[in-house]
């Protein structure tokens, strides 16, 4: 049968179809009368929002940026002190948020796999407290789990010797001790010096905090990814490499997982952007980040536009980083066909 | 016995090295349950969380204004048990129309488990403890009642009970907040679990229509609504919630004309229901992208017309396939109202600050945290068991469950 040209479509404007059905005008007037709405909604906020901020004094400038900041930072990579500017303030807090969102992104994969891996063994206990741990941290919100490993766990531990001493770490009501290497490039420990733990990495109780809660909180969801990356692997992979006489964690490590891992990338994405959201949670266990640097700022300056512009940028170019790197790997595990 | 002899051998004990995790584990495991439990029952006060149960509960809601909280509550136990009987007395074709699944029972054996053990530990008057055993005589009873005469209702009446939810969230809203003949209570005064459930169910019902618009703004061959959309998704999906909080509390006031701006708790809602929108926008689209395009063409060829294809054939599909990623999204919506406490108001977290401040009960976190993290655990939990009964009653190739 010979095909008709479709003739279904109301078309040309000779053919007696009103303007207002015309399928070539209506979208055009649909998305001029929304794009008219939202500049309407657009011209009204921004207009009250010049009109108070003038009225406030507060109108639009960056020049308080180079005023001295007048707090100090209880931790900082970078030299900080009261009386740099408070741009420093807040790229002090940017660094202690990127260092906490790079500990933890990587405590979170290694617990995550851990979990994910875990979930697959033979052994019935190991395979149930994977799932008991999965479920039990994923419905308590993250806040609380941060608190209470703030005020509950870290805020209650002994001082001096009567501190919790694990192998090559130690942990304290002061900090967080861990072994590396000291001066000399020699492989120290924490030691106790007059009653003072001394050791080549400390880790303010704030910061172990956060640490934790975000590792235990986002190793939860990592975890699921990385399970539901294992089980997209045919199990046939795994009758196979035991037919060949590997054994269950070679098959893991060289078999199931290379071959996950493009089920498992983007996933890992998505948990990412929410690790790096998350540590804004650490204004609640007392960890200066950038969110913790921007509310003293704005409780100080009143400059509360553009607080939020800075804040949402970095937050936003944080994000966007961490999707590129993400899509780059992505693009390193993807099977290669020809 | 032997079965079971069999099955730790299999599980546990197959090989030397998993006999040596299992006895790790066991042994880890045995020493932290003891350590928690000589805790919990010895060393924990758990006074802090008996005084306080009110504040938890409400926060500082007028003492001479609770009976309306009351009303509120003995209004949603009789509508819960209404809705929960119907839905058994309706089955579907294809479903064993028991009118007492296993599962039912369970859940009635634990509600009522939980209203006699709770009121008790919580350490509350007789009178009290007496109304919650009434509330949950009242929701058993209605089950009864609905599942065993529910099927013989006219009609009509049946038809009617869909409404029943949105006016008795409405009505809900007039009882706690006041107004129509009624004191009215500042949303300042509210809090604990009223705030932190009143939130999330306005953020909830309300991102569901925005999220749906924003998903089809998304998908659709518009380019202005396209790149509107996925503007709008991506912002406030790559900005953390605490700062978009931040900025209602602290921008709303310069962005509207004076006066106009809500109350603080208000604020607090919209920026959660906006936030929410967006996540929830994602759900839907993975659900719009499952259902084939032949569907809309047969709908259409049908002769109904975009709107009608959409709203009857396309959207009850693509809801069905997203709901286990929307019900997800809502289960982080009730979680995420704890940030409400950065922001200086009183849900359930913002409480435990305020109580743990009084001199009284200093160093008593542990007790209120875990309290809370087993309220939190609980709604959560309920949430995704009753998403996955939805989802088992939705789906269209189940077989008839014999449960």
């Amino acid at each position: 049968m010979a095909a008709e040209p479709s003739s279904h479509r109301p078309s040309a404007v000779g053919d007696g179809t009103p303007w207002w059905r015309d399928r070539r005008v209506v979208p055009w007037i649909i998305q001029a009368a929304v794009g008219l709405v939202v500049l309407l909604a657009i011209a009204f906020l921004l207009g009250n929002l010049v009109r108070n901020l003038t009225a406030a004094g507060l109108l639009l400038s960056w020049r308080w940026l180079n005023q001295p900041a007048g707090f100090d930072i209880s931790e900082s990579l970078i030299p900080f002190n009261a009386q740099l500017p408070y741009w420093r303030a807040l790229a002090a807090g940017l660094v202690n948020t990127i260092r906490a969102v790079l500990v933890g992104l990587v405590g979170a994969t290694l617990l995550g796999t851990l979990v994910g891996m875990a979930s697959f063994s033979h052994n019935g206990l190991l395979k149930r407290l994977a799932r008991i741990y999965v479920e039990v941290v994923r419905n308590i919100p993250l806040l609380l789990q941060l608190v209470f490993w703030y005020f509950v766990v870290f805020l209650t531990l002994p001082n001096g010797a009567a501190a919790l001493q694990l192998p090559g770490i130690v942990l304290a009501k002061s900090g967080l001790y861990l072994a590396g290497l000291g001066e000399g490039l020699r492989w120290l420990g924490p030691q106790l010096v007059n009653g003072v733990w001394q050791a080549p990495i400390r880790l303010t109780v704030e910061f172990a905090a956060l640490l934790t809660g975000l590792i235990v909180y986002s190793g939860a969801f990592i975890a699921e990814v990385v399970r539901g990356g294992l089980a997209a692997v045919p199990k046939g992979q795994w009758e196979a490499a035991s037919s060949l006489g590997l054994g269950w964690f070679t098959t893991l490590r060289h078999i199931v997982l290379p071959q996950s891992l493009r089920v498992i990338v983007p996933g890992l994405n998505t948990q990412y952007i929410s690790l790096a959201k998350n540590s804004s949670l650490a204004v609640a266990v007392g960890y200066t980040d950038l969110y913790s640097v921007a509310e003293t700022t704005l409780n100080q300056t009143g400059r509360a536009v553009e607080v939020i512009l800075v804040l949402l940028a970095a937050y936003l170019s944080l994000d966007l980083l961490i999707s590129l790197l993400m899509n780059g790997i992505n693009h390193l595990v993807q099977i290669k066909e020809r | 016995m032997q079965s079971l002899i069999r099955r730790l051998r299999s599980e546990l004990f197959a090989t030397p090295a998993d006999a040596v995790i299992s006895i790790a584990l066991f042994t880890i495991l045995a020493a932290a349950a003891a350590g928690f439990l000589h805790w919990a029952l010895r060393q924990a006060e758990w006074a802090v969380v008996q005084v306080n149960s009110t504040l938890f509960a409400v926060g500082r809601y007028p003492i001479e204004q609770q009976w309306r909280l009351w009303l509120l509550t003995t209004l949603l136990a009789a509508a819960t048990g209404a809705t929960w009987g119907m839905l058994r007395a309706h089955p579907r074709r294809d479903r064993s129309g028991q009118l007492w699944p296993r599962n039912d029972r369970l859940a009635v054996a634990v509600l009522i488990a939980a209203s006699l053990w709770v009121p008790f530990a919580l350490g509350l008057t007789p009178a009290i403890q007496l109304r919650w055993w009434l509330l949950t005589a009242l929701l058993v009873a209605a089950r009864w009642l609905a599942g065993r005469f529910g099927a013989g209702l006219p009609p009509a009446l049946k038809r009617l009970l869909p409404i029943v939810w949105p006016v008795l969230y409405l009505v809900g809203m007039v009882l706690i907040g006041g107004g129509i003949g009624l004191a009215r209570v500042a949303p300042a005064e509210w809090g604990g679990l009223l705030l932190t459930l009143l939130a999330s169910s306005f953020a909830i019902l309300l991102c569901l229509p925005i999220g749906v618009l924003l998903a089809l703004g998304r998908r659709s061959d518009l380019p202005l609504l396209r790149w509107g959309s996925v503007l709008y998704i991506e912002f406030i999906r790559g900005a953390p919630l605490i700062t978009l909080l931040f900025l209602g509390q602290n921008i709303l006031g310069f962005l509207l004309p004076g006066g106009l701006a809500p109350d603080r708790v208000w604020r607090a809602a919209w920026v959660l229901t906006f936030f929410a929108a967006a996540y929830l926008a994602e759900a839907v689209r993975s659900g719009l992208a499952a259902v084939p395009r032949g569907q809309l063409e047969a709908a259409r060829s049908l002769g109904l017309s975009s709107a009608q294809a959409l709203r009857l054939v396309v959207l009850p599909q693509a809801l069905r396939v997203a709901l286990p990623a929307m019900v997800g999204q809502f289960i982080s919506l009730l979680q995420d109202t704890t940030l409400l406490s950065l922001i200086g108001l009183l849900d359930l977290l913002g409480v435990a600050r305020s109580v743990m401040a009084n001199p009284a009960f200093l160093g008593k976190n542990a007790e209120v945290y875990l309290t809370l993290a087993i309220l939190f655990w609980c709604c959560c939990a309920a949430l995704g068991l009753g998403s996955r009964a939805l989802e088992r009653r939705l789906d269209p190739h189940a077989v008839p469950s014999r449960v």
